[in-house]
């Protein structure tokens, strides 16, 4: 009683002025976002119980399990190996990737040359050619960085591209009014002005990544995050199973997101500045 | 009467006395037959601001940004100081359209940018910075991004940095064709003010007759399909008079009279 009393006054309170309400609304955002993720995992434990599906684990077994994993180590082994072919293959996709983009976006005869390339990268289903590539670098380290770079850097360097070439031309006419050579031009006109674009391919292409470094461990050889899956599967181990998805899963909205926060400390301080 | 007659003998001798800028046979064809510039001779006199105007598509963006370096002429030559050039150069500064202000950097960022691109060191950039900030009326804006900025600021940014780098001609294409009419006026007559303050040349090229008469010492008009120059007029307004009674007073009415019935056979 007291409480919806407090709740009301509170609410007459704010809608005297806009701004309050906005104030009285954002202090609770996070209250939203745990009580989201608990009716989320308790949905997940209802469906469990409900025994609709042998191998659908609840949700507490699956946290259970993902604890269980986690103390005896085989999780974090299972990430180490992963994290290999992740790493290489994003790193080599960033470098190569956004460098070709910056290239064809920049000159015509780059563009001519390699736009196709890419164009059809990013149309055909990658993940179709992975088997083939073990035919031509086996089953090793070599087979799964490139299936990484594979699903990764199309999109990484079609966006790229797609950033420099809609970058404003006045801001470009600007830079050479003010007597900017070609260099300076490139690196404090058309870098930053095509960054955001540059970022959301960044986003997408590592996504990919992920999923390229999960297809190349359940189709090319079972390694890491792959094996655990697959082991755990095999052996009806259903719980541990979810558990290594669902890590996998925040591992990646993890990583993606942090590319947002790096995104705006780097190259955005007009979205710093702006509350 | 009297404003007639400036016309016909203004078309008789466009030579300037004392030009800081000479086009000399320009033309600009596109593609292979459109001609947006047809054989412009045109002479712009130091410390005097002259108007390009004329209605859409008659060329007179494309013959500021000729006289810029930003486009390349297709026929003819600019002679800046009496010297052929070939680009952009510190003698000359541009204010753009759109303003195009780079919206990750803040005010003093945008307006030290010419600066930078010359290499002048980070505290000497600010400090001239500064001080432009605060001519165009922007001082306590320094660090705002132009997001933050209304419409009339951020060309006030724009100027500030067309400004900073000292350049002796100042072109600005339709500077404030993009912003509302109230702060129009208060940019004209703050533009007006600058030029007793910064002793410049400024090339201005608009499509609004009003402004034109009200702003400037030499009007240019040019005709479209092909871009030619059709009337040279030199307003003869009294110098002594503030902008309200300016408005009011008889020969800037019978001057946008005149060229509305010189232009406006050109327009549909």
């Amino acid at each position: 009683m007291s409480l919806t009393h407090t709740a009301e006054k509170r609410i007459g309170a704010a809608r005297a002025d806009a701004p309050g309400l906005i104030r009285w609304l954002s202090e609770f955002t996070l209250i939203w976002k745990i009580l989201s993720i608990a009716l989320f995992a308790g949905a997940w434990e209802l469906a469990g119980r409900s025994g609709f599906n042998f191998s659908f684990p609840t949700f507490s077994d699956t946290v259970a399990a993902l604890w269980e994993m986690a103390v005896d180590g085989s999780l974090g082994a299972a990430y180490l190996r992963t994290l290999e072919p992740l790493v290489i293959g994003l790193a080599f996709s960033l470098i190569v990737g956004i460098s070709a983009g910056i290239a064809m976006g920049l000159r015509h005869d780059v563009e001519w040359f390699s736009l196709p390339i890419f164009i059809v990268m990013q149309a055909a289903p990658m993940a179709a050619l992975i088997p083939l590539v073990t035919f031509v670098y086996g089953i090793g380290l070599t087979a799964k960085v490139l299936a990484v770079v594979m699903l990764a850097m199309p999109v990484i360097t079609i966006n790229s591209y797609k950033a420099v070439r809609n970058v404003p031309p006045s801001l470009v006419s600007m830079c050479h009014s003010f007597m900017g050579s070609r260099q300076q031009q490139i690196l404090h006109i058309i870098i930053p002005a095509a960054s955001p674009m540059m970022f959301a391919g960044l986003r997408l292409g590592v996504a990919e990544g992920f999923s390229g470094v999960v297809l190349a461990e359940l189709l090319i050889t079972p390694t890491g995050i792959g094996d655990l899956i697959t082991f755990h599967r095999s052996i009806a181990n259903f719980a541990h199973m979810y558990a290594t998805i669902v890590s996998i899963v925040l591992f990646a909205i993890v990583t993606v997101g942090s590319l947002q926060w790096l995104e705006t400390a780097l190259f955005r301080p007009e979205k710093r500045s702006s509350q | 009467m009297s404003i007639a007659m400036q016309i016909e003998t203004e078309n008789a001798v466009p030579a300037a006395s004392n030009p800081i800028i000479e086009v000399k046979g320009i033309s600009k064809i596109y593609g292979s037959d459109i001609v947006a510039l047809e054989n412009i001779d045109l002479a712009f006199e130091e410390g005097q601001l002259t108007s390009l105007l004329g209605p859409s598509g008659c060329g007179k963006t494309t013959l500021l940004k000729i006289v810029a370096g930003l486009l390349k002429p297709s026929h003819g030559e600019i002679l800046v100081k009496g010297k052929k050039v070939h680009g952009p150069g510190p003698e000359r500064a541009f204010v753009f359209q759109d303003f195009a202000l780079m919206p990750w950097a803040n005010v003093m960022q945008n307006v030290a940018f010419g600066l930078k691109m010359q290499g002048v060191g980070k505290a000497a950039r600010e400090d001239t910075a500064r001080h432009y900030i605060s001519e165009v009326g922007l001082s306590g804006f320094e660090q705002k991004f132009p997001h933050q900025l209304s419409g009339g600021m951020r060309q006030r940014v724009g100027l500030a940095r067309a400004l900073a780098v000292n350049a002796d001609v100042l072109l600005m294409d339709e500077p404030f064709s993009a912003v509302d009419e109230q702060t129009r006026r208060k940019f004209q007559e703050d533009l007006m003010r600058l030029r007793e303050v910064e002793k410049k040349t400024f090339l201005f090229v608009t499509h609004s007759i009003e402004e034109a008469v009200y702003v400037s010492d030499r009007i240019v008009l040019l005709s479209p399909r092909p871009g030619r120059v059709s009337q040279i007029i030199d307003p003869d307004i009294p110098q002594d008079i503030g902008p309200d009674e300016l408005r009011r007073n008889d020969v800037y009415l019978d001057t946008v009279e005149s060229i509305w019935h010189g232009i406006k056979k050109y327009v549909e």
